[in-house]
């Protein structure tokens, strides 16, 4: 069986990240952000696993788990938040979201 | 005594601190005995000082006090410089100061600022005294710009009107103009000599600069501006007329008998630069002469009885310029010591006639106050004689002395005594004017004298010196000993005697003819053509307020019209638009948008991991 | 083995893809769980199938659920799908695709030169337990502080 070059894991997620980013970046729709958000940090967790494979170690799959207890919990908080948005302002549009205040 | 010679301008300055920390607040009886007792003390310490100096048969005496600054190879200090011309004018200035003081608290009894009058009057007997007694250039220009600007504070000190302040502004200015060229010639004589002491000056320059060399004509030349703007000479001679906006006392003690003589003490203490420099020498007698025939004519034409004076004292110190240019060194220092005398005495008469007119400076509304003001017109009579030279008062014997040397110095002399008796017959002819319009004539308002012991006694003190202080011999032979024409008996004609002793009569019995008997008519003199615009001109004082106006001040004001906006300013104001067009663009990424912050962060990340990958 | 890594690396790309570019957000809800789905495939072609595990079930079971509960409570309707491709311009592009081309470049330089091979060796799960509760047992309890905070947070966040 030929291996897995490292590069290449490294470069899914790389590429992984870039397409999230450019979704946090363009999507209006504050649900959309966060999802886009939830793809970087699986691209993240990727890098992490492909590290630790190359070593033959557990360390990254626990920082991999690591980051998605992280998520869950962002995840959550960011999902009432959005509720409450949607409640003040009737809408999901991010750029609602310009004061400091209320 | 001569230990405690720092007395001499400390008291003054002693008189100043408290008068100027209590601010107005005490009582007027204490002002007076503080303002007018601190001058009254000192001259005490000059007189016993100058005895035990004299009676030691040395020729100086040099005290140091402390050192000042030590820069480099400069050094300066407080020290003090005593031979027979300080003892001259230092019993001048604390003497007739304090006849004058004492005058001044009868003079001024009812003006509000009563305190701050004598505080500055004591701040500038302080200052004199430090001029005269320094032995450095440094600390002199010290008590020069001390005078100075104590001369603007008086000036101007009833500062509610305007016009004062403007006065004053201008005497400060035109000044500073002389001062400034006085300060190059420090630097220029401390550069050149490596000293600013004015004895070890002397000396070098006497050793280094061969006569008539250029460095030599430099350094008297930036001397005698700041002297002529001082001593208010032409060119620099236009602010004392407008001076007399002050108060009497001030321009009796600044303006007549003290300040003014700065420029003549300034060139006296310094001679020995200015006989290596014979052209600066024979430039400082043109100066003089020319000064006092111009003052001579203006002041012919003058109505205000204190401008009179002024121009008068202009005149005056021309004369002393004239002694000092042909080298008469003591005849000049005579004739101001003399000069303070009478000059003091008729500036303190004529406040009397001031004050018991209600404030009236119009010689032309006043007329027959002889009988109402019997002090003031004695007073007005011998100073008169004393100023005219009249034969046997103190102002023949030492005006003859400087026309004699004059006559004797050879070359252009002739035509510089001649000047002298000309203009020695205008004095007369302007002074007994004076004297004629006051006091003789129709009298138009009956007036009260005032006076009280404070100011009579001064005046007749001041009276009797003018008339026998020509028989003092002042005791400065050995400070001028190698530079004069030694004090020796002048052997002219008898023709040229009785003529300098008949022309001031003549001009007497000019003006008895013109405004006594009203012979003949100074109306028809004036009213022809020539003579109306001769005496325009004259009562302009030669036009040079006008011409100064037309060639410094209106350009300077254009320009600082034009620069309203402050180039200078602008150019600061660069940088703040600068930084305010750079808040500007700042303040525009706060937008607010998460959307465009988390595009900021990424551009960062991006720009930062080049960087990494890169470098 | 790596036929599958590329075969599952190109879904999740693809699938990716079509979750920045939808308009309808269930269904791009939809693609993103396709993508999780594909990752945990690739965990375990590289040897983590606990890692893969943990993907399917807590990252695409419970967080992809989190939202689409959360997005039906929002219930947005038809309205909001015209909003989205209003919001959608071609123009708004071209800056982020850029810049995260500009990122892509730089990782893929610094990826590049990683020369090695992902080692074969399976690390099971007996290998992460081990290690979870020896050296990384202080990161478990933190951890499980942290879900506290978000437990209560997204409580009290969500009340009315």
């Amino acid at each position: 069986m030929q291996a897995i070059p490292l590069e290449h894991g490294l470069i899914l997620a790389a590429m992984l990240f870039a397409l999230g980013l450019i979704g946090v970046l363009t999507r209006r729709n504050i649900v959309f952000v966060l999802m886009c958000l939830e793809i970087m940090l699986n691209a993240c967790g990727l890098a992490f696993v492909a590290a630790s494979a190359r070593w033959g170690h557990a360390d990254g799959q626990i920082m991999f788990l690591m980051i998605l207890t992280l998520a869950a919990a962002e995840v959550a908080v960011g999902l009432g938040l959005i509720i409450q948005m949607y409640r003040k302002f009737q809408t999901v549009d991010i750029n609602v979201l310009t004061q400091m205040k209320g | 005594m001569l230990e405690l010679l720092w007395l001499l301008p400390a008291l003054p300055l002693a008189g100043f601190l408290i008068l100027a920390l209590t601010g107005g607040s005490l009582p007027k009886s204490v002002v007076a005995v503080v303002g007018a007792g601190s001058v009254g003390l000192a001259f005490v310490v000059a007189a016993l000082a100058s005895y035990q100096f004299l009676g030691s048969g040395e020729e100086s005496i040099q005290i140091a006090l402390w050192s000042w600054m030590i820069a480099g190879g400069f050094s300066s200090g407080f020290s003090f410089y005593l031979d027979g011309l300080t003892v001259v004018m230092i019993l001048i200035i604390s003497g007739v100061g304090f006849l004058i003081h004492l005058y001044s608290t009868g003079f001024m009894i009812d003006d509000p600022s009563y305190s701050r009058f004598f505080a500055y009057m004591n701040l500038f007997v302080s200052a004199m005294l430090v001029l005269v007694l320094a032995d450095n250039l440094v600390l002199l220009y010290l008590g020069w710009e001390g005078v100075g600007l104590c001369s603007y504070l008086l000036i101007g000190f009833w500062y509610e009107n305007p016009a004062n302040g403007y006065a004053a502004r201008k005497a400060f200015v035109v000044t500073r103009v002389g001062d400034t060229s006085m300060a190059i010639g420090l630097f220029l004589l401390f550069s050149q000599l490596g000293t600013l002491n004015i004895q070890d000056l002397m000396h070098n320059a006497q050793e280094q600069w061969a006569v008539g060399s250029g460095i030599a004509v430099a350094a008297s030349l930036l001397l005698l501006g700041g002297a002529v703007g001082k001593s208010a000479q032409l060119p620099l001679q236009t602010w004392l007329p407008d001076a007399m906006a002050g108060p009497t006392p001030i321009s009796a003690l600044i303006h007549a008998a003290t300040m003014v003589t700065a420029g003549v003490y300034l060139i006296a203490r310094t001679h020995i630069l200015f006989e290596l420099a014979p052209g600066v020498q024979a430039l400082v007698a043109w100066v003089g002469l020319i000064t006092l025939l111009m003052a001579g004519f203006t002041a012919l034409t003058q109505h205000d009885i204190k401008r009179i004076l002024a121009y008068s004292t202009i005149s005056q110190i021309g004369y002393m310029f004239l002694g000092l240019g042909v080298g008469a060194w003591s005849a000049a220092v005579f004739h101001l010591m003399t000069h303070a005398f009478f000059k003091a005495l008729l500036f303190l008469a004529a406040g009397t006639v001031i004050l018991s007119l209600h404030h009236e400076h119009d010689i032309f509304k006043m007329g027959g106050m002889r009988k109402y003001l019997p002090v003031a017109f004695w007073s007005f009579v011998i100073g008169s004689a004393a100023l005219t030279a009249l034969p046997f008062t103190s102002g023949y014997f030492s005006k003859d002395e400087i026309l004699l040397a004059a006559l004797e110095s050879g070359g252009s002399g002739a035509v510089l005594w001649l000047g002298g008796v000309i203009g020695a017959f205008f004095t007369a002819i302007y002074s007994f004017r004076l004297v004629f319009v006051v006091f003789f004539g129709e009298n138009h308002h009956p007036a009260k004298e005032v006076t009280g012991f404070n100011m009579a006694a001064p005046l007749i003190i001041l009276a009797v010196l003018a008339l026998v202080g020509g028989f003092i011999h002042i005791p400065v032979d050995a400070v001028f000993s190698h530079g004069e024409a030694a004090h020796e008996e002048h052997h002219v004609s008898a023709v040229i005697h009785g003529l300098m002793v008949a022309v001031p009569i003549i001009g007497v019995g000019v003006a008895y003819m013109f405004f006594f008997s009203k012979t003949w008519s100074a109306e028809k003199l004036v009213s022809s053509s020539l003579g109306s615009s001769l005496h325009k001109f004259w009562f302009s004082g030669w036009e040079m307020d006008r011409l100064y106006q037309t060639i410094f001040v209106s350009p300077f004001i254009t320009l600082a019209r034009i620069n309203k906006k402050d180039i200078i300013d602008l150019l600061v104001g660069v940088l703040v638009s600068l930084t305010s067009f750079f808040n500007r663009m700042l303040v525009r990424t706060q937008t607010g948008y998460l959307r465009w912050y988390a595009a900021s962060f990424m551009a960062g990340v991006v720009i930062l991991m080049a960087l990494g990958v890169l470098l | 083995m790596t036929v599958l890594f590329y075969l599952a690396a190109s879904v999740a790309l693809i699938s990716t893809l079509a979750v920045i570019i939808q308009t309808n957000v269930v269904h791009a809800l939809l693609y993103l769980i396709l993508s999780l789905l594909a990752v945990a495939v690739i965990f375990y072609t590289l040897g983590a199938p606990f890692a893969a595990m943990l993907e399917a079930i807590v990252y695409a079971g419970a967080i992809m659920v989190l939202f689409l509960f959360v997005i039906m409570m929002l219930n947005l309707g038809q309205r909001s799908r015209e909003q989205e491709k209003s919001w959608l311009e071609k123009r708004i592009w071209i800056a982020p695709v850029l810049m995260a081309a500009a990122l892509v470049a730089q990782l893929i330089n610094v990826a590049s030169q990683q020369q090695a091979n992902v080692s074969g060796v399976e690390v099971g799960v007996r290998e992460v337990g081990l290690a979870l509760f020896g050296p990384y047992v202080l990161a478990v309890e933190i951890a499980s502080v942290l879900l506290l905070a978000g437990l209560v947070g997204a409580y009290h966040l969500a009340k009315k």
